[in-house]
């Protein structure tokens, strides 16, 4: 069961062998008729809440049980961005606790995930967007978190390809956040599932759950595509497929799923090192290190599951990146796909108990899910564990909705497609 | 994707704007249930895997409000009602 430490000798080793020896991540097993906990859902936050339950709470006698292959869903098809440059106070020590555990994360791991802080700049247009930027900034501060206004001719030395004077536009500076940056997605995806099998979690793949066991309001196990898998306590973590997933067991979300697509040009020599996004449009990039200018918009705004968004969006997203860096219009694009979020009513997660009891939830992540997967399931494998939220994460109840305390970083209100 | 508006024809569907479920009822303010009664109607969706009627507005063309009713899992548009009719029809207020 226990898992191979990676290591300089451990590469030197095989290197010597041709590559023989080594072991697969992770383990196929069959399912056992019972576990303590079932995760439902084998992407980031289901994998994250197996590693931290098994390490942190010491509960082992877990299954995660995914309906494809692991890293086959959002965590596989984001854009690879983190950072903890939120405003509200609900959000800021959720998301900072998320940067921590990213800056120790490989070492937890023993895994390679290509964590590079590569820096966040969000770019500001006009007077009334520094001063919005500047009171972020200011939150994030007060909350320990690091956070800095760049202004126009320091912004001119570290992006230079930026069209400054855009007559629409104009570029005034930006917010920089130096410790965001970028992580290799799938690299999470695999790490978690190597650390929390190597602890003696069971990660089964193509097991699709279809249904819940719940006998006087008490969950007893869940339904699957290979048979009834008995449970003491079952965790939902199925991003884009929460409302689905959780109506079998009777419940109704305050959740749409959209579809979000993102792009990646051919190879190119370095040309940007760090995260930029544009601020009068929707426009984020990073460069990947193979070489690819990686980025990504606006979702495409209407109720989805078709895992693949609409020509408009990528016109739209294309235009916005050719008004902030016009140099991106000699590069071809290589590809470009879509992936299906749940849309929370005020555009943030949930992460608490439900009416079925033993029945957990976490769901609602938005666009923005990637970079909390280490702090999502840290604190979901708290609740589960101990049956109380973890400190960071008191704000994202189910029942927030009906007593007001929502979360709506963006200020539109209950209407998903504009968060 | 195109929705075919019935006042101007088949649109790209850049041409319209999305809100989102049509078949939630805004609830009576009177009833003794209206608290619970208006969370739901705000916040709560049924966010089907399949057959969906939404509200679309053909912002820049004709400025209706239109029912479509289209598929979530392939986009496929079954039909497009002009969205007064379905709350006539619904016996709403004219
Ligand atoms: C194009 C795109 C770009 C993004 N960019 C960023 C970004 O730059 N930064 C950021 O922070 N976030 C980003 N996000 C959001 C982020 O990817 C998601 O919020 C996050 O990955 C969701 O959590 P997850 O990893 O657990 O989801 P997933 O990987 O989708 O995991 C959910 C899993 O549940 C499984 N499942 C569903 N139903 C069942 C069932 N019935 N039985 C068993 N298994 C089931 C699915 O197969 C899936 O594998 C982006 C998302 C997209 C689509
Ligand atoms: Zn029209």
């Amino acid at each position: 069961m226990s898992t191979d430490r990676y290591s300089i000798f451990s590469l030197l080793r095989e290197t010597l062998r041709g590559h023989t020896g080594w072991k697969p991540a992770w383990r196929s097993p069959e399912p056992k008729p019972h576990y303590d906990v079932v995760i439902v859902g084998g992407g980031g936050h289901g994998l994250a809440t197996a590693h931290y339950l098994a390490k942190t709470y010491g509960v082992r006698n877990v299954a995660v049980l995914e309906k494809g292959w692991i890293g086959g869903g959002n965590v596989g098809r984001n854009t690879t961005i983190v950072r903890s440059n939120y405003l509200l106070p609900g959000n800021i020590p959720f998301y900072e606790h998320s940067m921590k555990l990213w800056e120790g994360l490989e070492q937890d791991l023993n895994y390679n995930a290509m964590v590079s802080q590569r820096g966040i700049l969000n770019l500001f247009h006009s007077d009334g967007q520094r001063d919005a930027y500047a009171r972020r900034g200011n939150a994030m501060r007060m909350h320990g978190v690091d956070a800095e206004l760049v202004d126009a001719p320091e912004l001119k030395r570290i992006l230079p390809m930026l069209d400054f004077d855009n007559a629409r536009f104009p570029i005034k500076g930006a917010l920089r956040q130096k410790r965001a940056g970028t992580v290799r997605h799938d690299a999470v995806a695999w790490g978690y599932a190597r650390s929390a099998d190597g602890f003696g979690v069971d990660i089964i793949q193509n097991c699709e759950v279809t249904g819940f066991r719940i006998e006087d309001g008490r969950i007893e196990g869940v339904e699957t595509s290979r048979g009834f898998v008995g449970a003491s306590k079952v965790g939902l973590a199925c991003a884009g497929n929460s409302s689905r997933v959780a109506a079998m067991a009777g419940l109704r979300l305050p959740i749409e799923s959209h579809a979000l697509q993102a792009f990646v040009s051919e190879g190119i020599k370095p040309f940007i090192d760090t995260v930029c996004t544009f601020g009068a449009g929707h426009f984020y990039v990073s460069q990947s290190d193979k070489g690819g200018l990686v980025f990504g918009g606006d979702i495409d705004g209407y109720n989805s599951y078709a895992q693949r968004g609409n020509l408009p969006t990528v016109e739209d997203v294309l235009e916005s990146g050719m008004a902030v860096m016009p140099a991106i219009g000699r590069v071809k694009l290589l590809r470009s796909w879509g992936g299906i979020m749940d849309m929370s009513m005020d555009g943030s997660p949930i992460i608490d108990t439900t009416p079925v009891e033993g029945l957990y939830l976490n769901a609602g992540w938005c666009y923005g899910g990637f970079k909390a997967t280490p702090a999502s399931g840290d604190s979901f494998a708290h609740l589960i564990a101990k049956d109380a939220p973890h400190p960071v994460a008191t704000a994202y109840r189910l029942d927030r909705f009906a007593t007001g305390r929502t979360i709506d970083e963006k200020g539109v209100g209950a209407q998903p497609n504009l968060h | 994707m195109r929705i075919a508006c019935p006042y101007c024809g088949a649109r790209g569907v850049d041409e319209f704007s999305y809100l989102g479920d049509a078949t939630v009822v805004r609830p009576d303010p009177a009833a003794e249930t209206a608290l619970a009664d208006f969370v739901d109607y705000v916040h709560t969706r049924e966010n089907p895997f399949g057959r969906h009627r939404e509200l679309w507005q053909h912002a820049s063309g004709c400025q209706s409000w239109l029912v479509v009713t289209r598929d979530t899992r392939t986009h496929a548009i079954e039909a497009v009602e002009v969205a007064k009719d379905v709350a006539l029809a619904r016996g709403e207020a004219k």
